[in-house]
């Protein structure tokens, strides 16, 4: 799983790539977090275009960096999921967050 | 005829991966949509996470049993260890459910095998531990 970061105005914009499961999911965590702090934004948008694959410990990962926006008033964008991807957003009450 | 395979692996989450691509590879002789095969890599997936999650607690020196069959058009998956079993398996099955509501385990595994196969079957002892059979008509390309 790679991870790229950019500040773009009041959002932080994450490009995801590869595949993000049980096994990567802490790697996500940290790099998104990580961005988060290191760049404070109100909105951040998970670019999915480049992830091949994800299971429900992806919607681990999205879920936990939504909890912590949401406690400063924050927001979550992901763009470009699979099919196979809205689905499983879908399924957890997250189809909303598709841009 | 059935056509099946099986593969026994260490409980590391590295391993997760080479599961459900061999499970892809096997299955492709079906000639499966490629959203047949990425719902049924997904299952898988969710299937070896609980057991080496679950299952085994992490305790990579412990070993992961995975069958894929063809039965005519239909994939028949089988994931099975021999960890702590589960204590209450139509709550576990419950959307959202966690055994670690502290972390961030999304406790949609269950609902997501359900979802995406068309059959799945939970056989537990606590103790003894888990086998999760599931399968799928392939309707293919």
């Amino acid at each position: 799983m790679e991870i790229s970061c950019k500040k773009q105005g009041g959002r932080v914009v994450a490009k995801l790539s590869g595949e993000l499961d049980h096994h990567s999911a802490p790697q996500a965590r940290e790099a998104l977090s990580r961005a988060m702090h290191k760049e404070p934004a109100a909105v951040l948008v998970l670019d999915m275009a480049g992830v091949t694959f994800m299971d429900s410990s992806g919607i681990g990962v999205i879920l936990g960096r939504l909890k912590e926006l949401q406690r400063t008033g924050g927001s979550l964008t992901i763009l470009n999921p699979s099919a196979q991807m809205k689905k499983i957003l879908k399924m957890a009450g997250l189809g909303d967050l598709i841009g | 005829m059935q056509n099946s395979m099986t593969l026994r692996f260490s409980a590391l989450s590295e391993n997760e991966s080479f599961a459900r691509a061999a499970a892809g590879a096997f299955l492709a002789r079906l000639d499966p949509t490629m959203g047949e095969l990425a719902e049924i890599k997904t299952a898988v997936s969710e299937a070896v996470t609980n057991a080496i999650v679950h299952g085994y607690g992490g305790d990579g020196t412990r070993f992961v049993e995975l069958t894929v069959s063809i039965e005519g058009r239909v994939a028949v998956v089988s994931v099975s260890d021999e960890g702590k079993g589960i204590a209450d398996v139509a709550k576990a099955r419950e959307p959202f459910f966690t055994t670690e509501p502290g972390t961030e385990r999304s406790g949609m595994g269950f609902t997501v095998m359900e979802a995406f196969m068309d059959t799945l079957e939970v056989s537990s002892q606590q103790g003894r531990g888990t086998t999760v059979t599931m399968s799928r008509a392939i309707a293919g390309k």
